[in-house]
């Protein structure tokens, strides 16, 4: 059964930091793990997808606990970021006093770079689930790691793979139309296909920025229709990519391809069973686990049994904790400094995550990647790389 | 005035000494932000406790401080204390700007409130498309540590810098509570059409109240800046700013010297105490949170400084009938 | 851009979309228009109105517009309830108290929303949901279409009742003298909760019409409170058929902007208008108060 420690008053936090064992030498009987998302507010969805990831990383490793500490477990401080980057840090400070050896979160680029400031002035170990800025890892800060790739990656692996599904088929697409939520994610990720695309001959007809939320996608779609482009690239949340295609299928408008970076809907179960004609066909170059592993297979049954959806936020969660666990196992210390130095030096590969052995470099994954897929059939399927393929692409969708 | 300036005095006493005495970050944390909190509460108090001019955009004011004090460093390599004065500066002339025209066409109450929440979505969307404001990216302080980089490793540096600003628009506060120019604002807010009839412009001071609203304003978007580094159109212009602000205010006590302090001190504790009581139900923090914003209004219509004038007034006997 | 083939349908779901807008407008109205107050709620409000429709074509199997009835009576008892026993005793009568009331109550409805329906997004699925309709070069979602004869229908409705029932014109004294309309017996307390009920009821509509084409989660309520107070203030405050005008004006501002500079950038054409209404003629297209 997962230990679920709750916070009751900031004076409890530091009555309990007093009582917190940290001298040197002693066996910790329980580590101290913070778990922070973003579980109200205009995040909540993700954020809790991301928490309930993280509580089954947990749930599983306290079966036989961390073996080189005598099987200590792993003790869950849960935190609520409330989708705003200071209660973000101020969730952290709590953390921290609270004697947490390290922490997990924040689902968002904002928040992540609020907490993992805050937790780099205590050293605080914090490994980072989603947050695909590049500027998380790009700070200098000792204490900030992140397992999964950022979206500096993701755009150059799209573009190379689109090219090469596009000279296997014989090119037959050259115009894109790239549509964009407003925000961190979407306009960093279009700044940088905008730059990649044209050195491999892609030529980029238009860029569409939205809000969020975005009521609306008519006249998008109706400029989508004159634009006339071969291909057309999303990236934005949820809601929005569902309302676009959607519209996209009430017009009636087919592109040769849709081809996603990020995007909010494209790999997402919930959204091929709500709309499943809409999602057909649809690529996406996102975060993935690996598909040869029955490891994700079994996660993905034991999530759908609580009546949620396996999404991104779930598996990204869930090997974040992991990778912990496995950098406190070798650090064989609730140490902070021991468990920094340890995820500095991870060669952890025993994940279901595409990832081969981790290598980090200023605080990055190098060997994260996301994987390409596509809906066919009635489910998603990976197309590329070949290591990990499941089934031969359908590009284009329509000649 | 001399009774106002006495208990400034003692708050800077105390919070020196809470400073000093305080070494628990979680604690540190949240004076600091509870100062912010009060800070921007201050600020929305000056024209809308004393002016009587509520406003629904005071982000706009915030954000364009923000966005100064990123936008100098980042961009025109000035010293974070140069860019400071420039934040201020700037935020009081867009206050002036928009207290001009909205002033001059006599838009009052509900109108003059909808009004200034319509230009905070302006400046949002414009942020949102222009370059040098980074766009829907945001912009990112680089870290850099130091005194002269206005980059504190400790809150209490932070607590300082904030405490100070605080202060300054508590002395601006009693001022307005005892000079002339205050009297003449009180004037306006009361009954306009009677102080101009005694020569007051109203024109003229409400829009002096906007401009010291709107620097304050643009102090703590700076100062927000500093602490997380990074700002994006809606963290600086976004409505929550806007809501923080007059909440602090009205709850504590419009026109009132202490009030916009203890409402923010009040709220910030709520929502810190509520937020992980049930931590297995999200959402159940800000329902309760909600319900006391409710209850506290109900109870406490003058806010909490009010009170007293409240139990007095009872006290004599006399009812406040609207 | 410029081709008509791509002006008209633009302009065509300008008018649909306003029309949704005008209908959340219409509520506003009365509540602010009419009565002044500043309903921090009305997005919260609209939200739990959707899932009111929500749950009742998913476990009742009842269409969205065959709810209609329900949804409007439900919502109007709401409105009524709220104002009588919350927003009246909370407020005292000081506006900047309704206020904080209204901010309060939408927290609470945004995260009990949370709480109950967690915090996916849902749509729901009807026989007419890909349906369009053609006319000339555009294709217009059915739903659409019908939301906008709804508009049409519920603007009318209101403009009767204000003008020909004894309410209506109950509503017209209090607004325009409250202690007056107190002196002469009218119970002022029971028509703010009436205008309170109606302007929810109008929320209810609103949302039977919105939920084919649209989606519904705790904050969707938030996207529509600007532009609505936008309208009420555009059309006129207190007036019906400004609404509705404003509402359909605001759509069609909001579409061709969108087309013309982008749709991020689009969205500032609605507050410049709302800002040149409010500093140059703040009595609306329909000058019902100056």
């Amino acid at each position: 059964m997962t230990a679920r420690r709750q916070f009751i008053q900031q004076s409890a936090a530091a009555a309990s930091a007093l009582a917190f064992p940290l001298v040197g030498g002693a066996q910790p009987r329980s580590i101290k793990v913070g778990i922070l998302h973003p579980v109200t507010g205009a995040l909540a969805y993700s954020g809790q997808q991301c928490r309930e990831g993280a509580l089954l990383a947990i749930e599983d490793i306290n079966k036989a606990g961390i073996k080189s500490l005598g099987g200590a477990r792993l003790e869950v401080l849960l935190g609520d970021a409330q989708s705003a980057p200071q209660i973000g840090a101020a969730e952290i400070e709590k953390m921290n006093e609270a004697g947490c050896a390290a922490v997990v979160g924040a689902f968002a680029s904002a928040i992540c770079l609020a907490t993992t400031q805050a937790a780099a002035k205590y050293n605080l170990p914090h490994v980072v689930d989603v947050g695909v800025a590049d500027q998380i890892v790009e700070r200098g800060l000792k204490n900030t790691f992140r397992f999964g790739p950022g979206y500096r990656t993701c755009a150059q692996v799209a573009v190379a793979n689109l090219h090469v599904l596009n000279t296997a088929a014989g090119k037959p697409a050259r115009s894109v139309m790239i549509i964009h939520e407003e925000s961190l994610f979407g306009t960093g990720t279009a700044n940088l296909l905008s730059r990649e695309l044209p050195g491999y001959g892609y030529d980029v007809k238009e860029v569409v920025r939205h809000a969020n939320p975005t009521r609306d996608f008519n006249n998008i779609v109706l400029r989508m229709k004159s634009v006339n482009p071969d291909i057309v690239i999303p990236a934005n949340y949820y809601n929005e990519y569902a309302l676009l295609v959607r519209t996209m299928q009430q017009q009636k408008v087919l592109p040769k391809a849709i081809y996603s970076v990020l995007g909010g809907a494209a790999s997402s179960y919930k959204f091929l069973k709500e709309f499943p004609e809409a999602a057909n066909g649809i690529i996406d170059c996102n975060h993935w686990f690996n598909p040869k592993d029955k490891r994700s297979a079994e996660l993905k049954k034991r999530i759908e049994a609580k009546g949620l959806f396996f999404s991104y936020e779930v598996f990204m969660a869930y090997t974040a904790v992991r990778l912990l666990a496995d950098a406190i196992d070798r650090a064989k210390s609730s140490d902070r400094a021991a468990i920094n130095d340890a995820l500095e030096k991870s060669t952890f590969a025993d994940h279901f995550m595409p990832y081969g052995p981790t290598r980090f470099v200023n605080g990055q994954n190098q060997g994260a990647q996301p994987l390409m897929t596509q809906v066919i059939k009635g489910d998603i399927r990976v197309i590329v790389p070949r290591d990990y393929r499941e089934a031969e692409p359908i590009f284009p969708l329509r000649a | 005035m001399i009774r106002d300036l006495a208990g400034i005095a003692v708050f800077v006493l105390a919070l020196a000494a809470l400073t000093l005495a305080l070494d628990s970050g979680v604690w540190l944390n949240f004076v600091m932000m509870t100062l912010y909190a009060a800070l921007l509460a201050q600020a929305w108090n000056m024209l809308g406790g004393f002016g009587g001019q509520f406003s629904f955009g005071h982000a706009l004011f915030f954000g364009t401080g923000a966005y100064a004090q990123a936008v100098a460093q980042l961009q025109g390599g000035w010293n974070p204390w140069a860019a400071l004065v420039l934040a201020v500066a700037l935020a009081a002339a867009v206050g002036l700007f928009v207290g001009a025209l909205s002033f001059r066409y006599g838009l009052k109450g509900s109108y003059f409130a909808l009004v200034t929440l319509a230009f905070a979505e302006v400046a949002r969307i414009l942020a949102v498309s222009v370059g040098f404001t980074g766009g829907g990216v945001g912009l990112m302080l680089p870290l850099r540590e130091g005194v002269a980089n206005l980059q504190f490793g400790s809150r209490k540096g932070f607590i300082v810098l904030i405490g100070g600003f605080v202060v300054a628009a508590l002395l601006v506060t009693a001022w307005l509570r005892h000079s002339r120019f205050g009297a003449r604002l009180q004037a306006v807010r009361d009954n306009e059409d009677a102080a101009r009839a005694i020569g007051v412009d109203p024109w003229r001071t409400k829009l002096g109240a906007i401009g010291l609203s709107a620097a304050f304003m643009g102090a703590a978007g700076a100062f927000y800046v500093q602490v997380f580094q990074y700002i994006d159109p809606g963290i600086a212009y976004g409505a929550h700013v806007s809501v923080e602000a007059l909440v602090g205010a009205i709850v504590g006590g419009m026109g009132t010297l202490w009030g916009p302090l203890l409402g923010a001190a009040v709220l910030h504790l709520l929502a810190e105490t509520t937020r992980n009581l049930f931590g297995q139900l999200p959402g159940i923090n800000m329902v309760i949170y909600g319900a006391l914003l409710v209850l506290i209004v109900m109870f406490l219509p003058r806010g909490i400084a009010g009170l007293g004038v409240s139990v007095r007034e009872a006290w004599k006997g006399r009812r406040d009938e609207r | 851009m410029l081709e008509f083939g791509i002006l008209f349908p633009s302009v065509l779901n300008g008018l649909t979309t306003g029309a949704v807008y005008a209908l959340v407008a219409l509520g506003l109205t009365l509540i602010y228009g009419v009565l002044h107050i500043i309903n921090f709620a009305h997005g919260a409000s609209l939200m739990l109105a959707m899932y009111g429709v929500y749950l009742l074509k998913t476990r009742l199997g009842i269409d969205p517009y065959l709810a209609l009835p329900i949804v409007v009576a439900a919502m109007f008892a709401l409105g009524y309830a709220l104002q009588r026993v919350i927003i009246n005793r909370a407020s005292h009568g000081r506006d900047e108290n309704i206020l904080l009331v209204t901010l309060g109550l939408s927290i609470v409805m945004e995260n009990l929303a949370l709480i109950f329906f967690k915090s996916d997004t849902r749509s729901i699925e009807t026989a007419y949901t890909l349906t369009t309709v053609a006319i000339g070069p555009a294709n217009i979602a059915l739903a659409k279409l019908v939301a906008f004869a709804g508009a049409l229908a519920a603007s009318a409705l209101l403009i009767w009742i204000v003008a020909r029932t004894h309410l209506g014109r109950a509503i017209r004294a209090v607004a325009r003298e409250k202690q007056g309309a107190r002196l002469m017996g009218i119970d002022v307390d029971h028509v703010y909760a009436m205008s309170f009920g109606i302007g929810l009821a109008c929320l209810g509509a609103a949302a039977c019409f919105l939920l084919p084409a649209y989606y519904v989660n705790p904050q969707v309520g938030g996207g529509f409170v600007l532009v609505a107070f936008t309208i009420v203030v555009l059309g006129g405050m207190g007036s019906f058929a400004g609404a509705l005008l404003g509402g359909l004006l605001i759509g069609v501002v909001e579409s061709l902007g969108g087309l013309f500079l982008g749709e991020s950038l689009g969205q500032i054409g609605i507050f410049l208008i709302f800002i040149g209404v409010l500093l140059f003629r703040p009595q609306g297209l329909f000058g019902a108060r100056a």
